[in-house]
């Protein structure tokens, strides 16, 4: 935030210069829209806030690609991103039924959110003050081909893909094809257990609700101690919390 | 800076993305490291590919190299696999444990 401050006040110092009021303005807003975008899908105690602050997010990121000229790439962005990958976190999120509120103001490992704070502060200071004591850019450019020509940046782009990247290209559908086959792997049931539950689905999903709704009010609890959360695993802590919770409920 | 390095980008120089994208990938690996729902988790992995993507196509217009943006839709694919084969496994987690925070997959086996 203090380098948009900055920015804007070097624009409005240096109205005459090199880059106009208007191109400061989109950058500053879309670097607001962006990184209070990225803080609230980090302090979001929902998951699907968190999904629509990511949204707000890469629009951000669209608005800073079309701003430097990148139209295609701000479209791809648009549609691959907020259309498909955030709609399907949101129909994980849904599906699973995980919409549960997150106690984030509790810290499962002592001491771990200071020190996540020192990695990451001074990962950020190596690097903006590598760049400030030396070039940003340095090598030679690719053959793949120049931005500065007069064809359209999709044209560009397509001409590039299509002969320079044609291999890397093409070893993209193949790994497409992989991920397809992977995720129905994953998600599909065991075939074992397919046979022996076939004819009833209204006692398996008897079977799977009370396990849901276990763990809901189990939360706080395992949220403190770490690893005893699971409810499958640890019948006997689960057993172990039932009476607690319920003594809770009887005393007010 | 060289007269290459102050080009396109919107009038802008391009320092001022780099240090937007490097905070954003700041931000999405704080959150990687404090969080502990595997989905929000998967959220920050986004931001920081952002963070990337954003920082790609900053370099390709400062130096005038079409094979940034190039990388950028390559980088878009690669997500897209990803995030589809991760919530695979988070669905299958799920599926076992009815749980999705971190701390309780401490085990290896199912």
């Amino acid at each position: 935030m203090v380098a948009i401050i900055h920015g804007l006040l070097l624009a409005a110092a240096t109205p005459t210069g090199h880059a106009s009021a208007v191109d400061w303005g989109t950058f500053g807003v879309a670097a607001a829209i962006v990184l209070s975008g990225a803080i609230g899908v980090v302090i979001a105690r929902n998951p699907v806030h968190a999904a629509l602050m990511l949204v707000m997010t890469l629009f951000g990121i669209a608005v800073l690609f079309v701003l430097q000229r990148d139209d295609f790439l701000a479209a791809v962005q648009v549609i691959v991103y907020a259309g498909a990958i955030v709609v399907l976190f949101l129909f994980v999120i849904m599906f699973l039924g995980v919409d549960r509120e997150e106690n984030i103001a509790v810290e499962p490992l002592r001491g771990q959110r200071p020190l996540a704070v020192a990695l990451v502060a001074l990962g950020v200071t190596g690097l903006l003050l590598l760049g400030e004591i030396s070039k940003w850019t340095t090598g030679a450019p690719s053959v793949a081909g120049s931005t500065n020509s007069s064809t359209s940046n999709v044209a560009q782009l397509g001409t590039s893909v299509y002969t320079t990247y044609l291999f890397p290209f093409e070893i993209t559908s193949a790994l497409l094809v992989i991920a397809v086959v992977g995720a129905v792997a994953l998600a599909r049931r065991p075939p074992m257990a397919d046979i022996d539950r076939v004819p009833d689905t209204e006692a398996e999903l008897a079977d799977a609700t009370p396990s849901a709704t276990d763990g809901a009010p189990a939360e706080p609890n395992g949220a403190t101690e770490t690893g005893t959360g699971t409810g499958d695993a640890h019948p006997a802590t689960e057993d172990a919390h039932q009476p607690q919770d319920a003594h809770q409920e009887v005393t007010p | 800076m060289t007269a290459a390095t102050t080009a396109i980008n919107g009038n802008i120089n391009g320092e001022w993305y780099l240090a937007l994208a490097a905070v954003l990938f700041a931000i999405g690996a704080f959150g990687l490291l404090i969080r502990r729902n595997v989905l929000v988790m998967f959220m920050c992995v986004e931001l920081m590919l952002n963070a990337a993507n954003l920082t790609f196509v900053t370099f390709a217009n400062m130096l005038h190299d079409i094979g940034g943006q190039v990388l950028v839709f390559f980088v878009l694919v690669v997500a897209a696999a990803e995030v589809v084969v991760g919530l695979g496994i988070v669905v299958a987690i799920f599926r076992r444990r009815a749980s999705a925070t971190a701390d309780d997959f401490h085990l290896m086996k199912g």
